[in-house]
């Protein structure tokens, strides 16, 4: 049976076949000049910031192996989305099923990521309802070293995220660490302080929206603003 | 409990109580207040007894004693709070952060290759993993992670070598000296000079170099370099093998390091240990071997494991590991002189422009290449323009790229957002996490333990605080 | 201080000084107060290739109690300057400072939240050295430097004229704003101005 040029299996697919990129914030004009005095003639430029999309089946290597597993162990609907990215393999997880995920991922024979790595806080201002996102970074080492990454997001008028530090102790410290740098609350951890900044210390330092601090610099007559209010072009 | 000494409280004299046979002495620093909990006691010398009488007569009372941020063994500010029975730590935790300086947030303002430079202040001791790691995250990040040359790997893997032996050689050389044993650090920073120099001839600095860049390294090995490096190698050796008869055999090391620190593999892989702590647990994880990056499974050396898991193992397994770093640089080396060729990748639109050759008076001046871009060729000049001040563009996604630091899996994560600048790096420091098992592996030990159980975790602050 | 404190400017008290600043700068016994890379490179300082023993400076008080000299080498951050405070504090006189590194003069590369821009905001600096990190060799120049000033430091009634003096000099200096610039910096004039 030949196939027509017309024949279903020939056609492009439609739009919403494949997963579309994330937007999170929008960029405007080209050079990063962010404040009056835009020469470039760029200015009006509106480019989305995107980050990529949810993966499509076979995602390639033993990502498929690993996502089969997830997908036996855990419950329907935990994993919001898959992705994978530049040889890695991300799983979003809604923050309610945290702690189950988190505990199947460890206990789960075929999957068994022992080792916690590190928690990590990442803020995004631009993506609303969705501003912080922390991300768990897992290695097996009784399933060939293999990696994975476990991102979950929270609202910045909520930012409760349930803590893993009964599954993995090694979070104890980088949960407190992220506390300290981002506002992001762990409920149920055993001592959730600052640990970085001094105890009193007002904010939460690598938030986008906290300034990155620091003084004019003068030199015989010359002021330099610091680095986050210079004119810059990058 | 919050007896903070950055609390200055006036000590009202009606509310202190009177303490007969000890000679009370007003410190604005150490005032018993309404926010602390219990009699603070401030030893002025030469009172210790008086004091642990005073309290020996109240059993209820706990002696809660701050070590540091300023001390001669926390290895850097690193503050320690013990709570004390005797001689025997009841609980031990750790107070970290006195040199947080906010490298990640800084890391936000500036371009990729700039951000080469604040990562290798980290952990200032193996600065050129930190900045392996970085790159290499980068490179994932780009998409270029086999287009960078294969001299550029070697070159990388030759510079990381060299910093694993002086790191291990601070790590022991400090350890000793925390022990007592002086000799051991000035045999140990002598063989560290050693190299220190050959880094200085490479790449300009002694340490925090910032070398390593984006796309491959900063420049090539100036002529000299190599000989330069076969002359010291068997001083090296000589010296890793005096610190080896110092301490191994040593009756007065055994008995302070053998069973001391114990953390078995179970307590490692709760608290996420790697690095030289789980391997002397047992436990082979190694990932030069199990994930080689920058080429390292073309080399042939062994990553030696120990079962002890106590504080001598960890001393033992990192003077191996010196030896078989040796071992590397010395097939890298050959490799090296053998195949020339490009240390830069070759997209011009990434590649760190200005392939210098350092001088004679030290300062890079290539007047060939100089020439070039003011000369002949425009684009260069443009390249160069563009990539200095605005830096090149990194798609937007996030990365996490791992090295085998000589404290344990060093990784950076990188999320970029498709402009010139990192969105969020974090890194996952070894210093970090270990640090962790400190009070797992100090409660129910001496007071005199703890020095030589931190020690053999190896933490350092500037990777703990970044 | 003592009987130095109360001796009548001239020849005796000039001789006395002399004499005083050759023994104050021959027995300085630096405080460990290493904080980052600076450190690293103090204790390289300590090893037999740059040897500060021969200064008779190889012994390091733990204790401050026992320390003339503070050399506070790495950056300060928020969190631990009231510890530099306290244990310069502790220190008995007379003491000197120096900030070694560009993160102690002035904050170096860290112009942020975290860091303290110069240790000078806390305690009072005698010698500034810059490097990041500086050689093991610069730090035994400001070192040196810092003998010849003790060497030629004034005891009693000239310390006190000396003192006025400098603050003085001080009051009638042109702050750095008013300084005339090196070079046109266009609309980026001075903002204080």
């Amino acid at each position: 049976m030949t196939e027509t040029p017309q024949s279903p299996e020939n056609l492009p697919a439609g739009p919403g076949a494949t997963p579309e990129p994330v937007q999170r914030g929008e960029r405007t004009g080209m050079f990063g000049a962010r404040d009056t005095g835009d020469t470039s003639g760029y200015g009006g430029l509106r480019t989305p910031i995107l980050f990529p999309a949810a993966a499509v089946r076979p995602y390639g290597g033993d990502f498929d192996v690993i996502a089969d597993a997830v997908e036996a162990a855990i419950p329907d609907g935990h994993v919001e989305r898959i992705v994978v990215d530049r040889g890695e393999l991300t799983f979003v997880v809604a923050r309610e099923n945290l702690a189950a995920v988190a505990r199947a991922l460890r206990d789960d024979p075929a999957l068994r990521f022992e080792l916690c790595l590190s928690v990590s806080g990442v803020h995004f201002p631009a993506d609303a309802g969705k501003e912080l996102h922390v991300v768990y970074h897992l290695m097996s080492l009784t399933n060939d070293g293999r990696r994975i990454r476990v991102e979950v997001t929270a609202p910045d008028a909520d930012p409760h995220i349930p803590s893993v530090v009964d599954t993995y102790p090694a979070a104890d410290w980088h949960e407190r660490e992220t506390w300290d740098m981002f506002g992001v609350i762990f409920d149920g951890h055993p001592a959730l302080t600052r640990i970085l900044m001094p105890d009193d210390w007002p904010g939460h330092p690598q938030r986008k929206d906290y300034p990155l601090g620091g003084i004019p610099v003068e030199y015989k007559g010359g002021t330099v603003p610091p680095p986050d209010q210079r004119r810059s072009y990058n | 409990m919050a007896t903070d000494s950055t609390i200055f409280t006036a000590a009202d004299p009606d509310e202190v109580e009177q303490i007969d046979d000890l000679d009370e002495t007003v410190d604005v620093y150490a005032a018993a207040g309404e926010e602390s909990e219990g009699r603070v006691f401030n030893a002025v010398g030469g009172d210790w007894d008086d004091i642990v009488g005073e309290v020996g007569s109240r059993p209820e009372e706990r002696i809660v004693v701050n070590m540091g941020p300023q001390h001669p063994s926390t290895h850097g500010v690193l503050r320690l709070i013990l709570e004390l029975e005797g001689e025997t730590v009841t609980e031990a935790r750790a107070g970290i952060g006195y040199l947080h300086t906010g490298i990640e947030k800084n890391m936000e303002f500036r371009t990729w290759t700039q951000g080469v430079t604040f990562c290798t202040r980290m952990d200032y001791v193996m600065p050129l993993f930190t900045e392996t790691a970085y790159c290499l995250a980068v490179e994932k990040l780009l998409g270029i992670t086999d287009q960078i040359p294969a001299r550029a790997s070697a070159i990388r893997v030759l510079m990381m070598e060299l910093n694993r032996v002086t790191s291990h050689l601070v790590c022991m050389g400090t350890g000793g000296m925390e022990m007592g044993a002086t000799t051991v650090m000035t045999v140990g920073f002598r063989e560290r000079e050693r190299i220190l120099s050959i880094f200085e001839m490479i790449s300009g600095l002694r340490m925090n170099h910032a070398y390593i860049r984006p796309g491959g390294v900063a420049q090539d090995l100036p002529a000299g370099a190599i000989q330069a490096i076969r002359d010291i190698l068997p001083e090296v050796r000589q010296g890793i093998h005096e610190l080896e008869l110092l301490m191994v055999e040593n009756p007065i090391l055994k008995g302070r390091t053998v069973g001391v620190g114990y953390l078995d593999l179970t307590g490692c892989m709760a608290l996420g240990i790697t690095g030289p702590m789980l391997r002397a647990a047992g436990y082979p994880l190694d990932l030069r071997k199990s994930e080689p990056y920058c080429g390292y499974e073309k080399y042939d050396f062994d990553s030696p494991v120990r079962t002890g898991a106590d504080a001598y193992d960890r001393l033992w397994l990192r003077l191996q590991e010196c030896y078989e770093s040796l071992k590397i640089v010395e097939q890298v080396i050959d490799e090296l002189q053998n195949n020339p060729g490009p240390v830069m990748v070759e997209d011009k639109k990434i590649a760190w422009p200005a392939q210098l050759a350092v001088g004679p008076d030290g300062m890079g001046n290539s007047l060939a290449h100089i020439k070039e871009i003011m000369g002949t060729s425009m684009e260069s000049l443009i390249h160069h323009f563009k990539l200095v001040t605005e830096g090149f563009r990194v798609p937007a996604g996030q990365v996490y790229a791992s090295v085998e630091s000589p404290k344990g899996e060093l990784g950076c994560h990188a999320v970029s957002d498709g402009s010139t600048r990192p969105y969020r790096v974090h890194f996952r420091e070894p210093s970090f996490n270990n640090l962790q098992a400190v009070a797992a592996m100090c409660e129910g030990a001496q007071v005199a333990d703890v020095i030589v159980a931190v020690a053999s975790i190896d933490p350092v602050m500037g990777g703990v605080d970044r | 201080m003592g009987i130095e404190e109360k001796l009548p400017a001239g020849f005796l008290l000039t001789t006395v000084e002399q004499v005083a600043g050759y023994m104050r700068k021959s027995s300085i016994w630096p405080a460990t107060f290493g904080l980052a890379c600076c450190a690293i490179e103090m204790m390289a300082v300590g090893t037999p290739d740059y040897d500060i023993a021969r200064f008779g400076m190889e012994r390091f008080s733990a204790t401050p109690r026992q320390a003339d000299l503070m050399i506070v080498a790495g950056r300060v951050s928020q969190k631990m300057a009231p510890v530099v405070r306290q244990v310069y504090d502790q220190m008995p006189e007379p003491k000197w400072v120096i900030s070694m590194g560009v993160c102690a003069s002035s904050g170096g590369m860290f112009n942020n939240y975290a860091i303290v821009q110069g240790v000078d905001h806390i305690i009072p600096v005698d010698v500034y050295l810059p490097g990041c990190p500086p050689r093991p060799q610069m730090l035994l120049n400001a070192i040196l430097t810092l003998h010849d000033q003790i060497q030629h430091s004034k005891l009693g009634v000239n310390r006190v004229a000396a003192a006025r003096a400098a603050e003085a000099a001080a009051l009638a200096a042109t702050p750095t704003h008013l300084m005339a610039p090196t070079h046109d910096h266009g609309e980026r004039r001075s903002l204080l101005a």
